[in-house]
């Protein structure tokens, strides 16, 4: 027991314990932005619909007190926003790119979700819920497994459960298959009777749901309290983490937790003081770093083949015009 | 059943009514906004317009705020013409503005003949310098530039903070005790500060001339010059541009550094014209680079329309930090610039397609 203490402060445990929180709600964005670039839309409002997600989140907690409403309230609130995006490029054939960075100025820290935080008084409360583990005792004080695995919150393995689900989907339904022909030959799923927009709308708006539930993981367990900005940036690594995944679900959460860990550094170092003499804002540059070496790596080796990619990604389809 | 179909030519008086429909749609949703969460709409807006562009005083506060918003406006139109979607305007103007400051504080006990165009030469230099990194790896290896760029906003954001808060740099005041304690920049001296023209009561200071002036250059540059013919038509066409033999690789890098210099350009302004320091927490909170894509949208990537988009937008954020408080809603610039680019893209639909409503169902006929 001693000596299971002491393995489980060491540094790397914790730091690994750190990557499965600080990936948690990388990994939920990160899902629904592959649902959405499946269907062949790119979704460049990631992070502001997980803002908003966050604040309605926890203002539905503050309410209601009852957190599967709160994440209800959150998922909602992402898929209402990645409706105007569905609208804008899949119905009004808007440019993708322009339409998400809209989408995330409109939603995003100076703009809707700071409106909400204001205008719904959620500043300065903490959560009401401390989502602790459920597991026993035992389990959770296991050496080396216990803090990283079992000394979680359900949203984790919520989360586990929900790749396990969208692979399966993918990979094993026939929606999923017909989500596949959507974002790779539009023209050819709309010949077999697939209706292309349907499935563009639908998939958007999971998207959507899941930003929106990836933000509210930061408010109502991580932090857990709303500020200006909460995300700093989670949105977009998000996005970068469907590149570095190859669009594959399982990927999703090898490079979920690989980003968690540089986004936890900066907090465990500087609460354990190590490295002191060492700038805090080198450690905190550290996620938005590897994501820019990870994407080089990435789209270097992928650029000889197009590995994954949707072949209609960021294309309107248009019947008469294909 | 509504039926959509391509416009062969558009009518020229949809170029006016499009994008003036679209505000007045914009304006309409705010409204609808506003109601919902308890704000008197008209009384906001009146607040608004009169706070932005009432009086002189307005107009002159609106300038300050306009300034930034030409060269990140210019910044993101000079290289989203080329679909190359550089969004780190943002850092790349914090660049400027640290290399401007240098300057500044280096060649501050000469003549401004010195010191003021050696700032906008930092400025230019350090801009430029950041947006060739994305640049350098979209050219070379294909690397999604828009991640990139938006990753070094918070990478530039974070060796700001280093610079003033967490170190002795060049950049940070440590000259009294009270200045230790509270880390700021250090001010920059007089003759690295830029001079305004005044016009009667007008003050027009030095960066937002040019701002006008770089937007010239680009138009030029952009519809006289064969560089701007082959940008427009790798923009357009990259195979096209391909097959023509035009050097993409060599057009991404140069699009990457101009539209990074405009950005840094904004930065050294910020410094020389405004805020004769290098202010960490204003220049961050501020969001220019963001606001300048917004700019490069609604203008279409026009640069005289940059301008006319830059001094309207300004208004709105002059007057939004000028009625911050109690009873003016925080963040309704932001939600009010969104909701006027979600509109006018919409509107886009409108100058491409026309939209015809049909009593029978056409799906049985063949496709024309």
């Amino acid at each position: 027991m001693i000596l299971a203490a002491g393995i489980n402060d060491s540094i790397v445990v914790v730091v690994l314990a750190s990557a499965v929180v600080y990936g948690t709600p990388l990994l939920y964005a990160a899902l629904g932005e592959l649902l959405a670039e499946r269907s062949g839309v790119l979704n460049l409002g990631v992070e502001g619909m997980m803002l908003v997600g966050a604040v309605m989140g926890f203002w539905a907690d503050l309410k209601t007190g009852s957190p599967g409403v709160a994440f209800l309230v959150a998922a909602l609130s992402g898929a209402l926003l990645s409706l105007i995006h569905a609208f804008l490029v899949v119905t009004l054939r808007a440019n993708q790119i322009v339409s998400g960075l809209a989408l995330t100025i409109f939603a995003g820290a100076a703009g809707l979700s700071s409106y909400l935080a204001n205008d719904l008084n959620v500043a300065d409360h903490p959560a009401r819920h401390p989502f602790n583990s459920f597991l026993p005792h035992g389990w959770r004080t296991a050496p080396v497994v216990g803090p990283i695995l079992f000394d979680q919150s359900a949203i984790v393995y919520l989360s586990w459960i929900l790749v396990v689900a969208v692979a399966f989907y993918l990979g094993r339904t026939r929606p999923g298959l017909n989500l596949r022909a959507v974002g790779e030959a539009p023209a050819a799923a709309d010949a077999m009777g697939i209706n292309v927009a349907a499935y563009r709308y639908v998939h958007t708006l999971l998207g959507g749901a899941l930003a929106g539930l990836g933000g509210a993981v930061f408010t109502l367990w991580i932090t857990p309290q709303w500020q200006d900005g909460i995300t700093g940036g989670a949105g977009w690594i998000a996005i970068a983490l469907v590149i570095f995944a190859f669009w594959r679900p399982l990927l999703c959460i090898v490079g979920a937790y690989f980003f968690g860990a540089f986004s936890g550094i900066p907090f465990t170092f500087q609460a354990r003081g190590i490295l002191q003499g060492v700038p805090p804002e080198l450690f905190q540059s550290l996620p938005y770093v590897m994501t820019i070496v990870v994407l080089v790596v990435v789209s270097s080796a992928g650029a000889r083949r197009r590995i994954g990619a949707p072949a209609a990604l960021g294309r309107p389809y248009v019947r008469e015009e294909r | 059943m509504i039926r959509i179909e391509r416009r062969l030519e558009q009518p020229r008086w949809l170029a006016v009514a499009v994008p003036v429909g679209s505000l007045v749609a914009a304006f309409v949703v705010m409204t609808i906004v506003l109601l919902v969460t308890h704000h008197a709409p008209l009384h906001t807006f009146w607040r608004l317009i009169v706070t932005g562009f009432g009086s002189t005083f307005a107009l002159n506060s609106t300038f300050v705020a306009a300034t930034p918003l030409i060269f990140t406006g210019l910044c993101a139109s000079v290289a989203f013409r080329m679909n190359l979607f550089n969004i780190g305007g943002e850092g790349q103007l914090y660049m400027g503005a640290i290399l401007g400051a240098a300057a500044g504080i280096a060649l501050g006990n000469h003549s401004g003949w010195l010191s003021v165009p050696a700032m906008i030469a930092a400025g230019l230099v350090g801009g430029a310098a950041f947006a060739l990194i994305p640049g350098v790896l979209r050219a070379y290896l294909s690397t999604n530039e828009i991640i990139v760029s938006l990753m070094l906003n918070y990478v530039a954001a974070l060796v700001i903070d280093y610079l003033i808060f967490d170190s002795l740099s060049y950049w940070r005041d440590t000259s009294t005790p009270s200045a230790k304690v509270f880390p700021q920049g250090k001010v920059l001296p007089d003759a690295a500060t830029w001079p305004v023209l005044h016009v009667g009561g007008l003050e027009l200071p030095l960066g937002l001339l040019l701002g006008l002036a770089v937007a010239v250059l680009v138009w030029v540059l952009y519809s006289r010059t064969k560089f701007g013919f082959e940008v427009r038509v790798i923009g357009d066409s990259p195979r096209a541009a391909t097959y023509a033999g035009m050097r993409t690789r060599r057009k991404i890098l140069a699009v990457m550094a101009l539209s990074g210099a405009i950005a840094g350009l904004g930065g050294a302004s910020q410094d020389g014209d405004f805020r004769h320091t290098l202010d960490p927490r204003g220049l961050t909170a501020a969001g220019y680079g963001y606001a300048g894509i917004v700019i490069a949208a609604l203008a279409r990537y026009n640069p005289f329309a940059v301008c006319l988009v830059a001094f309207l937008l300004g208004g709105l954020q002059n007057a939004g930090y000028a009625l911050q408080g109690a009873d003016f809603p925080s963040g309704l610039v932001g939600v009010l610039q969104g909701l006027i680019l979600f509109c006018v893209l919409g509107g886009e639909l409108l100058m491409r397609y026309r939209i015809t409503l049909d009593r029978r169902s056409r799906s049985a006929e063949p496709a024309t």
